[in-house]
């Protein structure tokens, strides 16, 4: 199995999650987008892993998983917090800190 | 792309094609996570982007990572989304204003950004062979994280600690 499977998968799938970055206004779906970016990068760890025979890109492709579980309990949380302060979750709109 | 379209002495007609169905199921889902206009269906679009990356992983020979996806990301991480939109009470059907006004200068950037991607993979890896291992030993993982991994695993403790009290500081009614 040619190892450009699996990067370019997960460069259409990083691809993918930028534009939804960029696209989306809701702010929980701008954190899903970030989960198909974060997992892009996993992938590309596990295939550099299997390539080099070295163990070192699963550790990698855990501690990203552990990161990304922490980044979304704190991320909703905010998210919820806009929510009961404002009523919108609309990016756009939380501009107060524009200069 | 001709290195991937043409086989090569050495490929695994299996393992190619359950790639790719796999692949293509998984960029068919993606796809529709950034463009549903429907919150719900975008959160179990993701499931299935989710359970592909975690099969992939499989087919790569790391099972213990495949087993951690699904049970941090399919288990923990969709259930939160799920109440996330619950409690922002999306409304249940399509929804306009999802999408930003400018939100098709997203198409540009992500094309140029999966072009540009492709161009250097394949010029820096065209033709390279995954070597058939089989599959990474457990053991071997929990030697490394538990070896010269030592101190970012404790880190790491610290962190998802820190991460679980500051959700609940932020999201708790005063």
């Amino acid at each position: 199995m040619l190892a450009v499977n699996f990067l370019l998968l997960a460069a259409a799938l990083f691809a993918i999650g930028v534009y939804g970055v960029i696209a989306r206004r809701n702010a929980v779906m701008v954190l899903m987008s970030i989960e198909l970016i974060l997992n892009a990068v996993s992938l590309n760890l596990v295939a550099f892993s299997l390539m080099t025979g070295a163990i070192d890109g699963q550790v990698f492709a855990l501690y990203v998983i552990a990161i990304a579980a922490a980044e979304v309990g704190v991320g909703l949380a905010m998210v919820l917090m806009i929510y009961r302060n404002r009523r919108t979750i609309a990016l756009d709109e939380l501009s107060e800190m524009k200069g | 792309m001709n290195a991937v379209i043409v086989a090569t002495d050495h490929v695994n007609v299996a393992q190619n094609v359950g790639f790719g169905i796999i692949a293509a199921a998984m960029i068919f889902a993606a796809l529709n996570v950034v463009t549903t206009k429907n919150v719900v269906h975008a959160a179990l679009w993701l499931v299935v982007v989710l359970g592909g990356v975690a099969a992939q992983y499989i087919l790569a020979a790391a099972e213990f990572v495949a087993i951690s996806q699904v049970l941090v990301y399919i288990g923990a991480v969709m259930v939160l989304f799920l109440f996330g939109i619950m409690l922002t009470r999306a409304q249940i059907g399509k929804e306009a204003g999802l999408n930003n006004t400018g939100w098709a200068l997203g198409i540009p950037v992500g094309l140029a950004l999966f072009g540009l991607l492709a161009w250097v993979i394949l010029d820096a890896f065209g033709d390279d062979l995954l070597p058939d291992r089989g599959p990474a030993p457990t053991v071997a993982l929990s030697d490394q994280f538990l070896g010269i991994y030592l101190i970012p695993f404790l880190a790491i403790s610290f962190v998802l600690l820190a991460a679980a009290i500051g959700a609940i500081v932020l999201a708790r009614k005063d």
